[in-house]
């Protein structure tokens, strides 16, 4: 492997004594893997180790009217079966650990189950095989509802209910509000105001992390009233307490043994394993391996869940991007689980790594009947870079500019103000594409290949711009948050609606050529149907007559100064 | 259930043991001789970690019903030299063809194969021997630059 240094950037900024970087270096525990000798979680042996299967909903949406297991019970090598009632605290939310969202998830459901292989009940039996034959005789009398698998259609007035712990189908941020907010600057001005304003809607599917190795954990009796856990998981200390309140155990009673997973690439802390095969154990007094199959890793392990974006960047005729408003659905499948902390971390990342003087985002994390999803390798980030890249690519596109020129132009440098009142520090991106242009062969015109991050950043630049807000003072439109069945609304992208106003902004056409997702609804530019409001929506683009107002767009000054630049 | 005598020699030493009719080999391997170094990724001949050599050729021990291997040879990476000095494995380590570790036993028994039977593999025969074991971590290239350079062709692969 070679590693190419370009000393000529940032040279002032950095040590060239470098230990590592660069350097070949072995792994500490390559040792092991190259003799078979790590310990994976499967590789500890009990005597008298019994297996857990668990019985799975066929269905995407059903009420559970009752579970016969007698039968099952009766089958050979059959210890125990459990149902929700075996669970002491059968009701979480992941990240309920640090008091963020309300408790939505069963262990075991007993109610009702809101996406396809939902366990509902376990058996557990001294050979995998016997265990899958008592699977096949519990018997489950099954009332399918309707289900929804698209985020806005679980928006829409009179979805199906997936998940009873929210009833609009979306996590209430701050227990109020149904979306995660952002707000800079004034975009419907901006918007109204710019040369160009370009659509677009990108859409990326679940992906499944596929971690060669399956979720699994084997809990077994200590002979000091603790139990003792081997486990897959990514996050050892998140799964000891989520298996410490499901349990309803002291976690001092619990001993958890991990840190050899085999791949988990995000999938393997939702700590599901864990708390069945300690249960298991407690109930038998025995060691109890509980371990997914390849099937159930496909069907019920969590993937980085889908997402849908609406962007519309105003933009000028020289490519300066004046404004960026984002409508994000990101679909958390039945259950919370990660998609709400997600949105958070999309929400810090925005508008991607461009200075754009006025950014809106609204995010809604929407319940469906699809696998609940989770983390996955940069999930809540890589869903809204596709997103915004691609949204580049159109940009530049429609405006007849070199896409690498449109980044380099609108790249953050130094000091300027990032949407989440954060300076921008060490950035690097001007440089960056400039060397992939230079490595691809790519020609930019001489003023872009002369721009610099440390360069022409900072000052109007840091300014941070007041918030607008509507009539009662508050920031863009008002969410009611739990509102009753049918005051449900969505936060539809409301493209044009201003700038078409003006009759002045060159409408583009929507990108549809681009990123047009099959699944998505029958969308055109400003002709979003508005679901009824309730609740007197207040005009977002105008401020109170007091209100002060952002610095016009169009006054907004790219490269005015060197004065603002500052060293890090 | 019914339980068969079945005796097999596992990296050059004879094994006896009772199986049960239909145990597959993987699992008598890890559970009734308690060699874990071959692993259990799909179990349904998907994925190749479960790759162990039978009188010489890579199989599938998921998918290999266990009395089949009766007064055969079998062997996995439980029978590779324990300090890593054995050229793949240290290929494998120069090479950090290895990240989460879990396909790697399979990987080396499939590499063992074919260096014994093709000693000087080219890089499309690397890659097609290593065609039915999936790895989720390296993207491959390490696996295949490590193997190349035992087998002579100077670690050509990219890393």
């Amino acid at each position: 492997m070679t590693v190419e240094f370009r000393k000529d950037l940032f040279a002032d900024e950095r040590d060239d004594d470098l230990v590592e970087v660069g350097k070949p270096t072995r792994r500490q525990d390559i040792l092991g893997h190259v003799t078979g000798r790590s310990p994976f979680y499967d590789d500890h042996l009990f005597e008298g180790l019994l297996h857990m299967r668990c019985v799975r909903s066929p269905h995407h949406h059903a009420r559970i009217r009752s579970i016969d297991t007698s039968r099952a019970e009766r089958m050979p090598g059959v210890v125990r079966v459990l149902t929700g009632a075996d669970v002491p605290n059968n009701l979480n939310t992941l990240l309920g650990l640090m008091d963020f969202g309300r408790d939505d998830e069963p262990l075991l459901s007993t109610r009702k189950v809101a996406y396809r292989g939902e366990p509902v009940a376990a058996v557990i039996a001294d050979s995998e095989a016997r265990a899958n034959d008592a699977v096949a005789e519990v018997r489950v009398n099954w009332e399918e509802l309707p289900c929804v698998f698209d985020v806005e259609e679980a928006l829409a007035p009179g979805a199906p209910v997936v998940n009873d712990t929210y009833p609009n189908n979306s996590f209430d941020y701050h227990d109020t509000y149904d979306h995660q907010k952002l707000r800079f600057g004034d975009v419907e001005s901006a918007l109204a105001s710019a040369d160009r304003v370009i659509e677009g809607c990108y859409e990326m599917s679940p992906i499944e992390q596929a971690p060669l190795e399956t979720n699994g954990a084997i809990a077994a009796p200590e002979t000091n009233g603790r139990f003792v856990c081997y486990t897959s998981t990514q996050a050892l200390f998140f799964s000891l307490a989520t298996a410490s309140k499901l349990l309803d155990l002291p976690s001092n009673r619990l001993h958890f043994v991990g840190g050899t997973v085999g791949g988990g690439f995000g999938g393997k802390v939702d700590s599901i394993v864990e708390p069945m095969a300690l249960l298991g154990c407690m109930l038998t007094g025995r060691p109890v391996r509980f371990a997914w199959d390849r099937a159930e890793e496909m069907q019920v392990g969590a993937p980085r869940g889908a997402e849908r974006w609406y962007l519309t960047d105003g933009v000028m005729n020289d490519g300066r991007i004046v404004a960026r408003r984002f409508t994000g659905y990101f679909d958390a499948g039945a259950y919370t689980r990660l998609s709400s902390y997600a949105i958070i971390k999309a929400t810090g990342h925005l508008p991607g790594p461009y200075t754009i003087p006025n950014v809106s985002s609204d995010i809604l994390c929407v319940f469906t009947n699809r696998t609940p999803a989770t983390a996955m390798r940069g999930f809540g980030i890589t869903g809204v870079d596709f997103a915004i890249e691609s949204h580049m690519d159109v940009v530049a596109h429609e405006i007849g500019m070199d896409p690498v020129e449109l980044r380099i132009l609108n790249a953050y440098r130094d000091g300027d103000m990032k949407p989440h009142r954060r300076i921008a520090k060490n950035c690097a991106l001007i440089e960056c594409a400039q060397v992939a242009a230079q490595k691809a062969g790519w020609p930019i015109g001489d003023a872009f290949g002369a721009m610099a991050s440390t360069r022409d950043g900072g000052g109007e630049r840091a300014a941070i711009p007041p918030t607008v807000t509507d009539r009662d003072g508050r920031i863009g439109e008002r969410r009611a948050g739990r509102t009753g069945r049918g005051e449900r609304r969505t936060i539809a992208p409301t493209p044009g609606q201003d700038t078409a106003a003006t009759g002045t902004p060159a409408r583009s056409g929507s990108a549809a050529n681009y990123a047009h997702p099959a699944a998505a609804p029958a969308w055109q530019p400003g002709t979003v149907p508005q679901p009824p409001r309730t609740e007197q929506p207040p005009p977002r683009t105008e401020g109170p007559p007091h209100a002060p107002r952002a610095p016009a767009p169009a006054r907004y000054s790219r490269f005015a100064t060197n004065a603002g630049l500052r060293r890090r | 259930m019914a339980q068969k005598p079945l005796q097999f020699r596992l990296n050059g030493a004879e094994k006896a043991v009772f199986v049960e009719d239909g145990a597959n080999l993987l699992d008598v391997l890890r559970r009734s001789v308690g060699d874990l170094t071959a692993k259990r990724g799909c179990a349904q001949g998907g994925c190749g970690a479960c790759t162990v050599l039978i009188d010489g050729v890579p199989g599938l021990s998921c998918l290999t019903l266990a009395e089949t291997v009766e007064g055969r040879s079998v062997a996995t990476a439980g029978g590779l030299p324990g300090d890593g000095s054995h050229p793949l494995q240290e290929a494998f380590m120069a090479h950090f063809a290895a990240q989460c570790g879990f396909c790697t036993p399979g990987m080396l028994m499939a590499a063992t194969a074919l260096l014994e039977s093709t000693p000087h593999p080219d890089r499309d025969q690397v890659v097609h021997a290593l065609s039915g074991n999936i790895c989720r971590c390296t993207g491959y290239e390490p696996i295949i630059a490590a193997v190349l350079e035992v087998a002579g062709e100077g670690g050509g692969g990219r890393s």
